[in-house]
């Protein structure tokens, strides 16, 4: 097993796209908070930028075997610090979900087990080789998974607490579901859901008033629906052209909220209308399909497994997050990939594309 | 989650993921960008337009900037009609958090009713969320404090600096002037308001609403670029607000105090004219009303207490107010039976009466016999039922419409009133019946179907007195106008206007000295206790009765039966200066009630017109031969020739 690859063997092409929407990212956060108290997010983007790079090449040397093999070890102190969260973490707005490690440091560890998870599915249904799932399989995929989803949602970070979800559902497909699994196991969730909804375990009024005012943003007018409503004006108003960098007048004026994390989206499309937006969703695109030729090409299942799982949280996140501010879906707090602000965001995206990197480097060695 | 055995590792190491499964998941992802592009589609392409007319809503504030509605002023230029700066309230519905839930709370702090709020606010329903609603105008140093107190609680209210329109007080000149008010939803709807919006402020009577157009400025606008604060963060543009123009009135503010203060207590009307122009100097109407009540929102029980109110004070009886002239119609008799050559020759032996087609029409007096100059000073009726009889209505009439009787004279107020002027055909017309002989008789001296305005008998004898020229009777200056506005007034209120009615020059005098003589002492003469010193002072008397003369001339009945009292007259007797037709309901005789209080006014304006000679004539000439004009001199030209 070599150790060391070639930097032809780097994945330029998917650095090249991924530093674009990196520096696309920096522009738009630097627009969006230009007339707000949060000035010099932009800057900070670019430390976040420059540290997840550096991670990202750093991990991009070790062996991603050598990960697979301590999963579980990770996959035990991922839940330890979600425990940890709950106990001692600094309570923000209501929330528990960072630790402050002094200094002004944070530490979210929602995210890291994020990626924790994706190595852990990957191993598990590796070590499954690929014969047909049985239910005891499927309930302990469940279990691996739907423990840290509790531990999360309980912190309370819904949005969060999702992106675990299609890390399941990639690693049950790739890992041989079969189709009347599937209606069982959907026919088993509508029941459940039945039977809470029945016994009066149903969401309180404003979190349904969340979830609906996508559809009417006068359910939660001054909420979610006020903030659906923003995104709508902002992005509709962009046009086909946009209002140009800078000029966007609902960001500019304070009328999109969190337009540099939750929001990002809509800002940039104020500003470039539906030509930049479309660049993204291009850029994404790129992005994706390049993940995926690389788990085509991965030498062997446990890597092929990873580079799904980072496709399918990224997918995820990217239709939510875009799903959202065209008000085609409700409001959740979920980051865009390599375009919202966030230091926890970035380190997992260029953490979990250094294994992707990683797979690739390795891919012919045997 | 167990470490995988070694040899398993190199085994499952060669094993890959399925292919299949893997295009599946591009395709997936090729489908969930397109649902997300679709989405953007939906928006930027077919929605573009919508979204950014709310974008600007969001962020644009119209503030209305009122302007001020132009004074009004005497003829000297001093203010009758001012504005004064008052706090308005608004209704700003998008800051507002539940507008629903807070009303009760406004209703309670600015002290108006919840449904007048609710209405406001269907009344906007479909205007831009952006746009201030009024509320209240004039609130109080309370309710500005309680919207200060609640800036939290009800971001929903702005206050806005204001012009209102402050009358004199007590009801001075209230007729002439009128009032303004809020444009009520039927006038939006016809063409002439056209251009006004809800809320505006237009004139409703008088001078203001003739005038509207003028006296009305342009509210201007300030656009500002608000945050979603509500902050304003920079200006968009302004549209500056252009005051009404002032108005200069013809009246003079002495004589209309004088006529006031005359008129104080009494119902009926009084109104002065200059017969060489046709400017109104003064004009009364009793009883009055406080305009001031309608600038600020007019409450129910005033306006249902001046509405209810028998004597209408709300009516501007100087061109609405239709009554029998009475005697003062002799005028115009004399002017037929001269013009006729059947007055010249006439003489009638007058013993308290005279029969006429059967029936007995009584006189005041035994006058003996009379002829044309005497007839006049004297009043008596015996003579004119004569010359009614010899004249026929239809001559009367011919004579009577061209001084200005049964039609509108034009002056620019609105809702003035026609009068009556009997004929066969207007009997025929409006009653389907011939006219009879005898109908004729009280028509000559000014009873019967005959009704006219004070300010059509102050025209038509102040006409007669200057030869036939007669002026169309107006309270702004037509020069002082735009042109195409002065035609525009001119075409929305027509009438005889400016006309010259032939007058042989004997008979003219015959008329005027006649006139003179009512007011001089000696025999009959029925004005004569009203005679002012120094001047010549012309006019004729009128006792109109309410009900049948023939009951007896003395017996005037009391109260709301008591006949009304007229009085025409001018100063000198012929090409007059001025002329004042004072009407007092219910008054009786017409020497005792009317002719006195346009005396005074007659006195103060020939007082006023001899100080500023008297002024003239001293500064320009430091000779002392000058002859200085003694108060027994005739006033101006004395014979008028």
């Amino acid at each position: 097993m070599r150790r060391f690859s070639s930097f032809r063997d780097f994945d330029w092409m998917l650095l090249t796209m991924v530093l674009l929407t990196s520096v696309i990212s920096v522009l738009e956060i630097r627009s969006a908070t230009l007339q707000t108290k949060f000035h010099g997010f932009g800057e900070k983007q670019i430390g976040f930028l420059l540290v997840g790079i550096a991670l990202m090449f750093l991990i991009s040397f070790i062996d991603y075997h050598a990960l697979v093999d301590i999963a579980p070890w990770a996959y035990g102190i991922g839940l330890l610090s979600l425990v940890a969260v709950a106990v001692v973490g600094t309570k923000v707005m209501g929330a528990r979900r960072w630790i402050s490690l002094g200094g002004g440091v944070h530490f979210q560890p929602s995210e890291w087990v994020k990626l924790i998870l994706i190595l852990a599915i990957a191993r598990y249904f590796w070590g499954l080789a690929g014969r047909p799932l049985t239910w005891m399989d499927i309930a302990k995929a469940f279990a691996m998974v739907g423990v840290p989803m509790l531990l999360v949602l309980k912190q309370p970070d819904l949005g969060t607490a999702l992106t675990y979800f299609p890390v399941l559902v990639a690693g049950l497909f790739l890992g041989g579901i079969r189709p009347r699994q599937v209606a069982i196991l959907t026919l088993a969730f509508a029941v459940l859901a039945g039977g809470a909804w029945m016994s009066g375990k149903r969401p309180k009024p404003y979190q349904m008033a969340r979830l609906t005012s996508f559809v009417n943003p006068d359910n939660d007018p001054r909420g979610s629906g006020y903030q659906i409503r923003q995104s709508l004006i902002a992005v509709g108003s962009g046009g086909l052209w946009g209002k140009g960098t800078n000029q966007g007048t609902q960001t500019q004026g304070d009328f999109l909220p969190i337009p540099y994390t939750d929001f990002i989206f809509a800002a940039f499309c104020e500003e470039h209308g539906f030509v930049g937006g479309m660049g993204i969703l291009l850029l994404y695109f790129l992005i994706l399909t390049r993940l995926i030729q690389n788990a085509q090409q991965a030498s062997d299942m446990p890597g092929a497994f990873i580079v799904m799982g980072v496709v399918a949280v990224i997918l995820f996140q990217i239709v939510v997050n875009i799903g959202m501010v065209v008000g085609l879906l409700p409001v959740t707090g979920i980051p865009l990939p390599l375009m919202s602000y966030g230091g926890s965001s970035i380190l997992f995206t260029f953490l979990a594309l250094g294994i992707v990197m990683n797979i690739r480097m390795r891919r012919f060695v045997n | 989650m167990s470490t995988a055995p070694h040899p398993e590792w190199h085994l499952a190491r060669d094993e890959k993921v399925s292919a299949a499964k893997l295009h599946a998941i591009q395709y997936l992802v090729v489908i969930l960008l397109a649902v997300l592009a679709a989405g953007m589609w939906r928006l930027q392409i077919l929605g573009a337009d919508g979204y950014r007319v709310l974008a600007d809503a969001n962020r644009i504030r119209k503030l209305p900037v009122l302007a001020p509605r132009g004074k009004i002023f005497d003829r000297e230029g001093r203010i009758l009609v001012d504005n004064y700066p008052s706090v308005s309230c608004f209704l700003l519905r998008e800051q507002a958090k539940d507008l629903q839930a807070d009303i009760p709370l406004i209703a309670r702090g600015l002290d108006l009713p919840v449904e007048q709020i609710q209405t406001s606010i269907r009344r906007y329903a479909s205007s831009p969320k952006y746009e201030w609603i009024p509320l209240k105008q004039d609130i109080t140093q309370d309710e500005q404090a309680f919207i200060e107190a609640h800036r939290n609680e009800l971001p929903e209210l702005e206050t806005q600096d204001d012009q209102r329109r402050l009358y004199p007080r007590d009801g001075f000149a209230a007729h002439l002037i009128g009032y303004v008010g809020e444009v009520s939803e039927e006038d939006l709807n016809s063409s002439k308001f056209a251009f006004y919006e809800p809320g505006d402020v237009v004139g409703k009577s008088g001078v203001e609403e003739t005038y509207d157009a003028i006296l009305r400025g342009t509210d201007g606008s300030r656009d500002v670029i608000v945050n979603s604060h509500g902050k304003e963060v920079g200006p968009l543009g302004q549209q500056l607000a252009i005051p009404g123009h002032d108005l200069r009135l013809t009246v003079d503010l002495d004589l209309q105090r004088v006529a006031e203060q005359a008129m104080e207590g009494k119902n009926g009307a009084l109104v002065a004219m200059d017969p060489h122009t046709g400017e109104i100097l003064a004009m009364v109407s009793r009883p009055t009303f406080d305009p001031n009540q309608f600038a600020v929102r007019l409450t129910k029980s005033y306006w249902s207490q001046i509405v209810n109110d028998p004597n209408h004070p709300l009516m501007n009886k100087t061109i609405q107010a239709q009554y029998a002239p009475g005697s003062t119609f002799k005028i115009i008799m004399s002017l037929a039976g001269l013009e006729e050559s059947v007055a010249q020759d006439m003489h009638v032996m007058c013993n308290g009466g005279a029969t006429f087609y059967g029936h007995f029409f009584a006189c005041d007096h035994h006058h003996g016999m009379v002829d044309i100059d005497h007839a006049i000073p004297w009043s008596c009726d015996t003579y004119y039922y004569t010359l009614a009889e010899r004249l026929g209505i239809d001559t009367i009439a011919k004579y009577a419409t061209e001084v200005g009787l049964s039609q509108k004279t034009g002056i620019d107020l609105p809702d003035e009133a026609t009068g009556i002027m009997p004929s066969t055909a207007w009997k025929m017309k409006t009653q389907h019946d011939k006219w009879y002989a005898g109908e004729t008789i009280s028509v000559g001296i000014g009873q019967g179907p005959v009704t006219a305005t004070p300010i059509q008998l102050a025209r038509a004898l102040s006409g007669i007195a200057s030869g036939g020229v007669l002026k169309r009777p107006h309270v702004v200056f037509p020069d002082e106008l735009p042109t195409d506005m002065a035609s525009a007034i001119a075409a929305t209120y027509p009438g005889s206007g400016d006309r010259t009615v032939p007058i042989t020059p004997d008979n003219w005098e015959t008329i005027t000295d006649g006139m003179a003589q009512t007011m001089l002492p000696g025999g009959f003469d029925t004005g004569a206790a009203v005679r002012l010193e120094g001047i010549d002072f012309a006019g004729k008397t009128g006792t109109a009765q309410l009900v049948n003369h023939s009951i007896g001339g003395n017996n005037l009945l009391t109260g709301n039966a008591r006949a009304n009292a007229w009085f025409v007259g001018m100063a000198p007797r012929r090409n007059p200066d001025i002329v004042v037709a004072v009407l007092v309901e219910h008054g009786g005789w017409g020497a005792t009630a009317s002719a006195p209080l346009a005396a005074q006014v007659i006195n103060a304006f020939v007082t006023k017109q001899r100080k500023s000679e008297g002024n003239l004539l001293q500064v320009a000439a430091p000779k002392p031969q000058q002859p200085k004009p003694v108060p027994a001199a005739p006033v101006s030209t004395g014979t008028g020739e």
